[in-house]
């Protein structure tokens, strides 16, 4: 690969420890990738943050880094693995909040911004289309590849840190437009309803066109939160972290749909569902907010539980971004929401918070949510944000 | 130490992922490995259910695989062993991928892949030097 001067410099350690680790990587990214130059990205997402994935060795790593390395363009951070200011009453021990706040203070110490949230892109990270960018959390990559249009390929924490040290990151994969072109076509038959249909969408095309670049036809009415439960879904189940819709997302005017096509019926959907739920009727948890609640999210699940009272078998959390709730609190939802028994988890969300023990099931909105709460050890169900609200009322699925 | 004619040394020529010099005993597999999930951080023993290395412990060896697979937090997996004192001494591979890239430079395990992984047996001596792999049965 191609090193400028400065790159060069920088590969010599003359920038110090963090820069010159972070240009080993990107350069030995984009040798194995065929890049023939570094890019400038204009912003950076950083996964990795929970305490739960990292241990104490990945803490060691990120303060080995923090000693010398600043971040060289805007950096926002993905969900820790708790609320950082309310932890006790999500039920965190003390150590492992301990152990958090260390991970935190790693990255505030880079000039990360403390975000903690998977949608930075509605809380002031937001891409525009066409621009490059090295973004980790594959929601959000999906989103901001798919639904605005900028380029990143799927980080993962270390290549994202790497890429915000040095503001640059190999010029290879998503990043070339030859390689965005989509490679089947989805055509979809079945009406989608609500949000979980967007999940369970995303779940049976993620399944079918694994690692491609869905093109899909069918759909003409679509929404913030629906595409932000799709992109979840999506790509955790199976496909690479960029789609076309016709008509509703950039690109896809000038693209035509591939003639390798699979089409998506009703009983997709359902078959969907029925992979996603287990056959469990007492739900321990709710959770709402995988990916993080939009405010409008939030104001509907505030209308819904207006005068009601979770069960005291349940526990009701709304995931979102600290940014979101300061809004929630002044629009009087948050006040709804605690009063009716619902908790909020901010800066933390079901996927990397450490649930595992602590519940035997979950309700959710999300598809995503669903997958990582197996991994919990959790029996899961989906449905709408009504069918979750009356579990969390009732104590159990009907 | 002497040796019988009866033994063959080998060099492959490779590229180099992450620097250095490393020597030990190849553990070898055909199979990908994911370090997230399918190692142990803290006993260096593969986990993953079904696959040929099960119960084998990666500490010191060469380990030998064609490529790493998984999620990206495998990486830290590699430095915490590296951490712990029970990394693998180095890493080849048929083709590196970018959880493995990430890992073994984070932790300074020296990395060679665009090697034919079939040619090394679990037990052959291997010697990683930079770019170059010399292989003693």
């Amino acid at each position: 690969m191609y090193l400028t001067k400065e790159e060069e410099r920088m590969m010599d350690g003359e920038e110090g420890y963090a820069v010159k680790k972070s240009m080993e990587i990107l350069v030995a990214l984009g040798d194995i990738y065929g890049a023939e130059r570094l890019i400038e990205v204009g912003s950076v997402q950083v996964a990795g943050v929970s305490y739960h994935n990292l241990g104490d060795a990945g803490l060691g790593f990120l303060n080995e880094l923090a000693e010398d390395g600043t971040v060289k363009v805007l950096t926002t951070l993905n969900p820790a693995g708790m609320d950082l200011e309310d932890w006790k009453r999500l039920g965190i021990d003390a150590e492992f909040a301990r152990k958090q706040n260390l991970v935190i203070d790693a990255f505030k110490k880079m000039g990360i911004l403390i975000s903690c949230t998977c949608t930075p892109y509605l809380i002031g990270n937001l891409p525009i289309y066409g621009e490059h960018i090295a973004w980790s959390e594959s929601s959000a990559v999906t989103f901001v590849n798919s639904v605005i249009g900028a380029k990143t390929n799927r980080e993962g924490g270390p290549s994202a840190l790497a890429a915000a040290f040095v503001g640059k990151t190999p010029y290879y994969g998503l990043h070339l437009d030859e390689n965005r072109v989509p490679d089947t076509h989805v055509q979809i038959t079945t009406e989608l309803k609500n949000l979980p249909d967007w999940g369970a969408l995303g779940y049976s095309i993620g399944k079918r066109v694994e690692n491609k670049i869905p093109y899909i036809t069918g759909i003409t009415d679509a929404s913030l939160d629906k595409l932000k439960s799709f992109c979840a879904s999506v790509v955790t189940y199976g496909s690479k972290p960029l789609f076309y819709i016709n008509g509703i997302t950039p690109g896809s005017e000038r693209h035509r749909p591939p003639n390798e096509m699979i089409t998506i019926e009703d009983r997709d959907i359902k078959e969907a569902y029925e992979s996603i739920n287990d056959d469990v009727s007492i739900i321990d948890l709710v959770c709402v907010g995988c990916p993080h609640c939009s405010i409008k999210e939030i104001a509907e699940i505030a209308e819904l539980l207006n005068n009601k009272k979770i069960s005291s078998n349940t526990e009701f959390w709304v995931a979102c971004s600290r940014l979101m709730k300061q809004m929630a609190d002044k629009r009087g939802y948050t006040e709804t929401i605690e009063r009716a028994g619902g908790k909020f988890a901010c800066d933390t969300c079901m996927a990397v918070a450490p649930l595992k023990g602590r519940f035997r099931s979950v309700a959710t909105t999300s598809a995503k949510g669903c997958y990582y709460s197996r991994h919990n050890g959790m029996l899961t169900k989906m449905g709408s944000l009504e069918e979750c609200i009356e579990a969390a009322v009732r104590g159990r699925w009907s | 130490m002497h040796r019988s004619s009866g033994e063959r040394k080998m060099e492959l020529k490779g590229r180099i992922i992450s620097k250095g010099v490393a020597e030990g005993e190849a553990l070898t597999t055909s199979q990908p490995i994911s370090f997230y999930g399918g190692v142990d951080p803290n006993t260096s023993k593969i986990i993953e259910k079904g696959h040929e290395l099960q119960g084998k412990e990666v500490k010191g060896r060469i380990l030998v695989f064609p490529n790493g697979k998984g999620s990206t937090v495998g990486s830290y997996t590699l430095y915490r062993m590296k951490k712990n004192g029970i990394a693998p001494a180095g890493i080849i591979n048929r083709e590196c991928e970018t959880v493995v890239a990430v890992g073994v430079i984070i932790s300074d395990i020296p990395c060679v892949d665009k090697i034919d992984v079939s040619k090394i047996r679990t037990g052959d001596q291997v010697q990683i030097k930079n770019g170059l792999v010399t292989i003693e049965e």
